[in-house]
């Protein structure tokens, strides 16, 4: 691939876009919408993940394989979250089934019953918004 | 065929559109590797924050949210610097390169004095994790747990960033002596490369510390 000499007003478009997302982010922090505070957090960093990676990287202007390497690490992140939770998240069940077999982390039990885990006490994110 | 080969074509490449690709490969493999180191505290965050989250949310309260944005701003200013960097040393202008480099450097030293007095207040609060942690508050086991995964996730961040600034440095001192031009940039190039990706962990850093609960 040539490489190409991106325009300085492309770059400034780019730092302006991330600027006003920036603002955003922490605007939308304050509004009360549960849950989906945190789907519109990661999704406006990914917006501004791949507005870096695409014209300040220059993976826009990039050859085909260097998508594929950039590629790569998304995927190989996806399979070490994905394989963790259904480790941690699945300890869970055996607790509710009363069968729970070995002492699966080091917090002491006292510490244990004013925290219990989210699946629980329901404890989730924006829930007593009511 | 010494007047083909210049001295900055390495001996190995046919020439500097190879030398170029190759090193533009390298860097982007050394990152995906970096991915996964900072991937390993994102996940450790995942895993924690889903068993505490009301304790994620006390931590974060405590955290300052104007420095956070204002560091956040600085460092996509700097990205911005450093791509225009890149953009002069591609079009061969000295002068815009070493002062495009300044000014990065200058950035990033303005978000690690920022970063600094944000871990003074913190020591101040005694929000350290260790010895000397109290948290008035439910939680507060978890809660330092928050602070142990916030020292350490902007810790390597900001270690990044002094990492950066060094070879910066060198390369503003390179660029001083006209090493870069057209047909060779890639150390601005590929340090580029890495910058930018400091500044991408920042952005995911900033929402997942400071923006939990806000409301």
């Amino acid at each position: 691939m040539e490489h190409p000499v991106v325009p300085v007003s492309t770059y400034l478009k780019i730092f302006a876009a991330l600027m006003v997302l920036t603002a955003l982010t922490v605007a939308v922090a304050f509004i009360d919408w549960g849950f989906f505070n945190d789907v519109v957090a990661m999704t406006i960093a990914v917006i501004k993940a791949l507005l870096v990676v695409s014209v300040f990287m220059h993976l826009k202007y990039s050859a085909r394989l260097l998508w594929l390497i950039a590629g790569s690490s998304v995927v190989w992140f996806m399979v070490m979250v994905g394989l963790t939770l259904t480790d941690y998240r699945s300890r869970d069940w055996l607790l509710h089934e009363g069968m729970r077999p070995e002492p699966w982390h080091s917090v002491p039990a006292e510490v244990m019953q004013d925290a219990a885990p989210s699946g629980h006490n329901g404890a989730e994110a924006g829930s007593t918004g009511h | 065929m010494s007047d083909s080969h210049p001295s900055y074509l390495a001996h190995q490449f046919d020439d500097v559109e190879q030398q170029r690709q190759a090193s533009t490969m390298g860097i982007w493999l050394f990152l995906i590797t970096e991915v996964m180191f900072f991937g390993g505290l994102f996940t450790g965050y995942i895993v924690y924050r889903g068993m505490y989250p009301e304790a994620w949310k006390l931590g974060s309260h405590e955290l300052n949210i104007l420095l956070g944005a204002i560091n956040t701003a600085v460092l996509i200013l700097s990205s911005l610097t450093m791509a225009l960097s890149v953009h002069a040393a591609q079009l061969g202008e000295q002068k815009k390169l070493s002062r495009n480099l300044l000014a990065t450097i200058g950035l990033g030293g303005v978000f690690l004095v920022i970063k600094a007095f944000e871990y003074k207040a913190k020591f101040g609060h005694h929000l350290v994790p260790g010895e000397h942690f109290h948290f008035e508050g439910p939680f507060s086991n978890q809660v330092q747990l928050f602070y142990s995964f916030y020292f350490t996730m902007t810790g390597m961040h900001a270690i990044h960033m002094v990492i950066g600034i060094g070879i910066l440095f060198w390369l503003w001192a390179q660029s001083r002596k006209g090493k870069f031009h057209k047909d060779y940039y890639n150390p601005v190039e590929v340090t580029g490369l890495y910058w930018h990706f400091v500044d991408l962990v920042w952005i995911f850093l900033f929402p997942l510390l400071y923006l939990i609960g806000r409301h």
